[in-house]
């Protein structure tokens, strides 16, 4: 076994979840501190032969004997399941009990039942999203703070809040609780942002927000593996982060330059998301309901399998955003809309379809929408007006590789 | 050639991320070591947190208070000389890391 990046990352959640439902919410700092300890312990001991191969079971058990001294040393410190309260009073009642809590059958959700008590309902979103990405996905506030360009105190805060909240709950959300639909909505659009912060974000380290995309898809993935979330939303969203996450590669150039869709090497995106991506897809066609993740993911879909620009069923695509302006009106989508209608139609209708979006104060800082408006002019042969826009956007980029962008759109309206 | 004996020392308990990153590294450095024939004994973490100090008449709770850098782990490593032998420690990502690492000759006839 080769230790990656992620490693750390994947195994703190697992553990942290695990040890949450075993100390209870209210103890979720100590669970955080036994999870500490029993990492840098294993990394130690690791550090000179290499990691074991069924590191995961060792770990999980280092976990269990940690967590049995917590409850045989400080069983006063701490307030803990009643179960667990009266095994304390007998080392011949704690063992068995807390080995229980340790079954593979018992560890089988903890990480989705995490993810559920994190999205609490008194929480804003962006707290949903920033306890995801510390206790999920194990990022520091000081990582978190890169990738929503705030200050390191204020997401400490944010997250603090977060934390203060869920430690005022009993324990883990329970997957039966009748409150489960609302709370999968809501584990949906947190994960939708986290993926989103990756694919579109204004971080310009790409290495970070590669590793947002990859850790939003590994909790996707675990809402279609096991049962009650499994939803046809749930593998809707799963479908879209595939199907979007394939095209990754071909986002930028060797140099690490943004490329427009229609100039990706599409040989570069990977097919085996996109095929993963796909078969996603399909399962999530099934029962009634059309999510607004269905619709993303049909236009990833279509985007994912065109073998180029212009061989893209164009048509198909305003058709959904159609759909899409119907169930989830917002100015981002209109753009997206126009682009596809300026395809179909030429830049005349595209242009028409921007200067009629609802809202269009709302782009007032977007730099796609005058980089839009650029490329629409552009097409349609007015340099002067193509280079006025693209100016606007340059003004608004908000990274490095936006800026190298739009230059070199600009210098394609002096040609 | 010679044997000496490696011992870690650190005064500071890194991060599991730093552990982390810090295993990776060194799993290659004792990879190179044992595919050039140096490594005599991968030899042990030692725990941090706990040990005993035993003087005549006196068990105290160690690693000794007095010392800031405490020993960490230990490796014992063939080496042609002094000099190669500190060269192999120079390169172990240990010391980049801010460790210090002792190098003794083990005393032979």
């Amino acid at each position: 076994m080769k230790p990656d990046d992620a490693f750390y990352r994947r195994e703190r959640a697992r553990l942290l979840s695990a040890l949450t439902r075993v100390f209870g919410t209210a103890n979720l700092a100590l669970a955080e501190d036994v999870v500490q300890e029993t990492l840098a312990h294993a990394f130690e001991v690791w550090t000179y032969r290499g990691v074991p191969e069924h590191y995961s079971a060792l770990l999980m058990t280092a976990a269990k004997n940690r967590a049995l001294d917590v409850f045989r040393r400080q069983r006063t410190a701490h307030k803990f399941a009643p179960t667990i309260e009266r095994a304390m009073q007998s080392e011949w009642l704690l063992r068995p009990t807390v080995e229980e809590l340790f079954l593979p059958a018992a560890l089988h959700d903890d990480e989705l039942r995490m993810m559920f008590s994190v999205c609490q309902p008194q929480l804003a979103e962006e707290v949903h999203v920033a306890l995801m990405l510390n206790l999920l996905c194990g990022f520091g506030a000081q990582e978190i703070a890169r990738v929503y360009l705030a200050s390191e105190s204020a997401i400490e805060k944010r997250i603090s809040r977060g934390k203060a909240v869920l430690a005022a709950t009993p324990r883990l959300f329970e997957l039966i609780a009748a409150d489960f639909a609302p709370r999968l909505a809501s584990v949906h659009r947190a994960l939708y942002v986290l993926f989103s912060e990756g694919y579109h974000g204004a971080d310009d380290e790409l290495v970070i927000r590669e590793e947002l995309c990859r850790e939003a898809l590994r909790l996707a993935r675990l809402l279609v593996d096991h049962a009650p979330a499994a939803t046809p939303a749930s593998f809707a969203l799963a479908a879209l982060m595939y199907l979007n996450a394939a095209r990754l590669p071909g986002r930028t150039n060797q140099l690490g330059e943004l490329v427009a869709l229609a100039d990706q090497e599409r040989s570069r995106w990977d097919i085996r998301l996109i095929l993963e991506g796909l078969a996603l897809l399909d399962r999530a066609s099934t029962g009634t309901e059309i999510s607004r993740y269905h619709i993303e993911a049909a236009i990833a879909g279509l985007h994912a399998s065109a073998p180029s620009a212009s061989e893209t069923r164009w048509g198909e695509i305003v058709i959904l955003y159609d759909r899409y302006m119907r169930l989830a009106p917002s100015p981002v989508i209109a753009l997206n809309r126009a682009m596809a209608i300026a395809e179909c139609e030429g830049p005349t209708n595209g242009l028409r379809a921007l200067a009629a979006i609802d809202g269009v104060e709302r782009l007032r800082d977007y730099p796609f929408y005058p980089a839009a408006l650029g490329e629409l002019e552009l097409r349609a042969g007015r340099r002067r007006a193509a280079l006025s826009h693209f100016e606007a956007a340059f003004g608004l980029a908000r990274n490095d590789a936006e800026r190298l962008f739009l230059t070199r759109r600009l210098a394609a309206c002096a040609k | 050639m010679s044997q000496f004996v490696f011992l870690y020392r650190e005064a500071t308990s890194p991060t599991p991320r730093e552990l982390e990153s810090r295993m990776a590294k060194c799993l290659v450095w004792f990879k190179e070591l044992e595919d050039n024939g140096h490594l005599a004994y991968y030899g042990h973490p030692l725990n941090r947190t706990d040990g005993r100090v035993v003087r005549k008449g006196d068990v105290t709770d160690g690693p000794y208070a007095e010392t800031k850098d405490i020993v960490i782990g230990f490796s014992i490593i063939d080496a042609k000389d002094f000099d190669e032998a500190v060269r192999l420690a120079d390169a172990c990502p240990l010391v980049e890391a801010g460790c210090l690492i002792e190098v003794r000759p083990v005393l032979t006839l």
